[in-house]
């Protein structure tokens, strides 16, 4: 659920400057050599619907699917791309060419040789079949293998974010010769995943736990360091957080444990946290407005519910500290982040001011009328959010009920029924604003049906035309000054309030070492992670 | 006296059966309409743990769940599968439904039985034991304990047992069904699989064994006041054989109807347990099929449970006839 972020997998890189803090430590772990051998146990929850996200990115399918099936590229921290099937890439200057040199000598686990077909035919079956990849390579006419280690996308129009799509957990590369010809939302690779990653899938015992081997000739050797990886499937969080306790868990990350728990983890002599390793799928949490409702359509109500929220309550009281306030949708470690502050800070008088205004007066109960709040029903964040703005609002005299229900029953009344006043979730910024931000705010992802999309109802013709724009823009200055400008509209605007960024949180057993490599953290690889006796 | 025992259980076994059809197709019919009526479908489910869809991958997965059919056909076919003795396949995990059901059922019987006898064993123990000190210490502490294991939720004590047993003293495994990883075999097999199911079991079984303590006691005292208990006594019988063969086996009525009831709330309950415990069974299943609106797989579990419970109603009418030769198995 990478993209919609549901808060819990929401993640909260805040800052270079935290990054610059926490490389530095890292780099004093590497000193250390890795060391052959042990057994990994990653902790992951729910169970992963499949073992490849071709068809699926839900947050525990990436943390599997990637230790066997790999993608042309990794990323360093600030996004930069690196080497992994591809060897070297090269972009044309008008950006409508992306060529691949990829690595020579690599065997799929069957044995097969590793070509440019598998690239070509994974682009392609990606495009159509994977949950964004008609978006991701919408401009992706076709590719070419001149030869056998050597791909090339060739696009219809420049796409500015395309060049951090291709990570494992994003793009994974799968073999053609299992693939082609099938059904490849039943093909039984899915269960049994055929990859050239590090690990290879022995054996997945629905509801306890799926088994992996060092794949002993992995492309880079002596990588992998770890003989063997056990995911277990712990359904309860505080079993979780007891399995760290008894050794049972060694790594789990989109922060595992209830928060509440958190700090009698870090109390643990053997374990640890680590806040890095969510750059790629970050995002906010929001209160999304439903556009149609005869009070909330009113801008100076909802410059009012805005002006009745403290962030910092939110940040304090329902994150632990494990979240950064923000005022619009793009994350503050994002090149396009806007830095200016919210144009409505907290003030409740002033609220209470716009709505006696707005000819809202409150009635004999103090009631000047009454919403419905439906919170994400995943994990206990977004229903203790729901809490706070019902006494939040409450102030102001709007009554708040909160409504519960479970996930596709929510899905359904937000984005199909669009029976809802206001909604409480969190949205990934995913790698780029194009894909993570734009599908929220532009009219035409008004579409019913479709999870999470613009269920708001928002439509700003300024707003559009900049999305439309920075989508294709080549020049970087200018695609920028475009999402700046597209985040103080709709920050005034307030088709939804962005509240924070939550930051997610690994926590690890001090025997695992360099388990966070590359932005998506535990979603990388794990050939370098190695585990000290 | 024996055959004609036996004739009797077999007619008895015959017209279970003749009942059993239909009522199971009536159980199948009626889920199936009650679960059309849950909001959301799979493909919803996928698309939102995806975090992205667009219209053509969404109508992709529906054609793929067969959920572009019409719900006439959908039942239809349904049952077409089941007149086969097959459940179908699950779009979601993949698999058939059987082998599904099959790799769960072993886990969740072994849990439900160990938590029913161990439940029966205790309470009826504890009830006797109460009913003997009727009105004294013995029975006012025991009534305690059992209000106290009535009214704490089992998920609770689950956590609490799992803090003290594995997280302070180390004894027994947190979770899961076994230990992973581990190549073991014989006793070694065997105590590995017994330390994982010592906690669940009695987790599960708490909130039982209340019941049944209190439900013996009540029994005991009943029986005790008949006259037939006042001949026993007179005869000069040892106050022990007077409990145990007259008193007991008559109580033993009642607590067998209710542990038969209890085996189909064993299953709701194991639910629970299971999530606790990362313990992999039935209850965990039916959960997730809700969640992910994978109706093959809750219909499998739902025709199942109520084949359990056919049968374990069976199960007690024997017994009834065996413990009272007055009731006939009609």
């Amino acid at each position: 659920m990478k993209a919609a972020l549901p808060l819990r997998w929401l993640i909260l890189p805040c800052a270079t400057l935290v990054f610059a803090s926490h490389a530095g430590a890292a780099t004093s772990a590497n000193t250390d050599t890795p060391v052959r051998g042990g057994t990994l146990n990653l902790v992951v929850d729910p169970e992963p619907p499949t073992l490849v996200d071709l068809t699926n990115t839900a947050v525990p399918t990436l943390k599997v699917s990637t230790k066997v099936t790999e993608g042309l590229l990794t990323y360093d921290f600030a996004l930069h791309p690196e080497p992994q099937l591809a060897t070297s890439w090269s972009i044309s200057s008008d950006g409508l060419q992306y060529t691949f040199h990829l690595r020579h000598g690599v065997k799929w686990h069957d044995g097969q040789d590793f070509t440019s077909a598998d690239v070509a035919y994974s682009i392609e079956l990606l495009k159509r079949v994977h949950p964004r990849g008609k978006g991701t390579f919408a401009n992706v006419a076709e590719v070419r293998t001149p030869d056998a280690f050597t791909a090339i996308l060739v696009l219809s129009k420049p796409s500015p974010f395309l060049i951090k799509a291709f990570s494992a957990s994003e793009s994974p590369i799968v073999p053609k010769h299992i693939y082609e010809g099938t059904d490849p939302f039943s093909n039984q690779n899915n269960n049994a995943p055929i990859g050239t990653g590090p690990f290879k899938f022995v054996k997945w015992v629905r509801g306890s736990y799926i088994e992996y081997d060092r794949n002993p000739d992995y492309w880079d050797k002596p990588k992998p360091y770890v003989d063997k990886i056990i995911v277990r499937l712990i359904p309860d969080a505080a079993a979780r957080a007891i399995a760290f306790e008894t050794g049972a868990a060694d790594l789990g990350g989109d922060t595992p444990v209830p928060l509440a728990d958190l700090a009698r983890l870090k109390q643990n002599a053997r374990l640890a946290v680590e806040t890095r390793g969510y750059e790629y799928e970050a995002g906010v949490a929001r209160v999304e407005f439903n556009l149609g409702n005869r009070y909330l359509k009113v801008p100076a109500v909802r410059e009012a519910i805005a002006r009745a929220i403290d962030r910092k309550v939110i940040e304090k009281a329902i994150y632990y500290g494990y979240a950064t306030e923000v005022s619009g949708p793009i994350i503050a470690s994002s090149p396009y982040y806007d830095a200016a502050p919210t144009p409505y800070p907290f003030d409740i008088d002033k609220a209470n001011a716009l709505l006696d205004a707005a000819g809202l007066p409150r009635g004999s109960d103090g009631v000047r009328f009454a919403i419905t709040v439906d919170p994400l029903p995943i994990s206990d964040i977004p229903q203790r959010t729901a809490a706070y703005l019902r006494s939040a609002l409450a102030k102001i005299g709007i009554a708040v009920t909160i409504r519960n229900q479970d996930l596709p029953s929510y899905l359904r009344r937000i984005y199909s029924d669009r029976d809802f006043d206001v909604a409480i979730n969190g949205m990934s910024n995913l790698f780029d604003p194009t894909v993570g931000v734009q599908r929220l705010y532009w009219s035409q992802s008004i579409r019913k049906g479709v999870p999470f999309t613009n269920a708001s109802g928002y439509s700003n013709p300024r707003v559009d035309q900049l999305l439309e724009q920075a989508a294709v823009e080549p020049n970087e200055a200018a695609r920028v000054q475009q999402f700046r400008e597209f985040q103080q509209i709709v920050e005034r605007d307030l088709p939804d309030i962005d509240l924070v960024e939550p930051q997610q949180v690994t926590v690890y057993n001090k025997r695992v070492h360099d388990h966070t490599t590359s932005p998506d953290g535990l979603d990388s690889n794990f050939a370098d992670v190695y585990l000290s006796q | 006296m024996i055959s004609s025992r036996t004739t009797r259980v077999v007619r008895r076994l015959r017209r279970t059966g003749a009942q059993a059809v239909p009522t199971v197709i009536a159980v199948v019919v009626l889920n199936f309409v009650l679960l059309q009526l849950v909001p959301g479908d799979a493909a919803d489910v996928l698309a939102g743990e995806s975090g992205s869809a667009t219209a053509e991958t969404m109508a992709m997965m529906r054609h793929h769940f067969g959920l572009d059919l019409t719900l006439w056909q959908q039942l239809v076919a349904y049952l077409n599968h089941l007149a086969h003795f097959s459940l179908g396949f699950s779009p979601r995990f993949n698999t058939p439904v059987m082998q599904l059901i099959m790799s769960r059922l072993p886990n969740t019987l072994i849990l439900m039985v160990s938590a029913l006898i161990f439940a029966v064993v205790a309470g009826v123990v504890i009830g006797v034991a109460m009913a003997t000190w009727a009105g004294r210490w013995p029975d006012r502490v025991l009534s305690f304990i059992a209000l106290v294991l009535y009214s704490m939720p089992g998920f609770w004590l689950a956590l609490m047992a799992i803090v003290l047993f594995s997280v302070k003293l180390g004894w027994l495994p947190s979770g899961g069904e076994m230990t992973l990883g581990a190549d073991l075999s014989g006793w070694d097999w065997l105590a590995d699989r017994v330390s994982h199911a010592v906690l669940p079991a009695l987790a599960l079984a708490s909130f039982f064994v209340a019941i049944y303590a209190r439900l013996t006691r009540v029994a005991m005292l009943e029986v005790q006041r008949q006259d037939f208990v006042r001949t026993a006594q007179a005869k000069g019988l040892h106050p022990m054989i007077v409990t145990l063969r007259h008193v007991l086996r008559n109580a033993l009525i009642p607590i067998t109807t209710v542990a038969g009831m209890h085996l189909g709330n064993l299953l709701g309950g194991a639910a629970v347990i299971e999530t606790v415990f990362s313990w992999p069974g039935l209850g965990r299943l039916a959960l997730e099929a809700v969640q992910g609106r994978d109706y093959n797989v809750l219909l499998g579990v739902l025709l199942l449970s109520s084949l359990l419970v056919i049968a374990s109603n069976v199960l007690v009418d024997v017994l009834h006839a065996w413990l009272d030769p007055r009731i006939a198995l009609h």
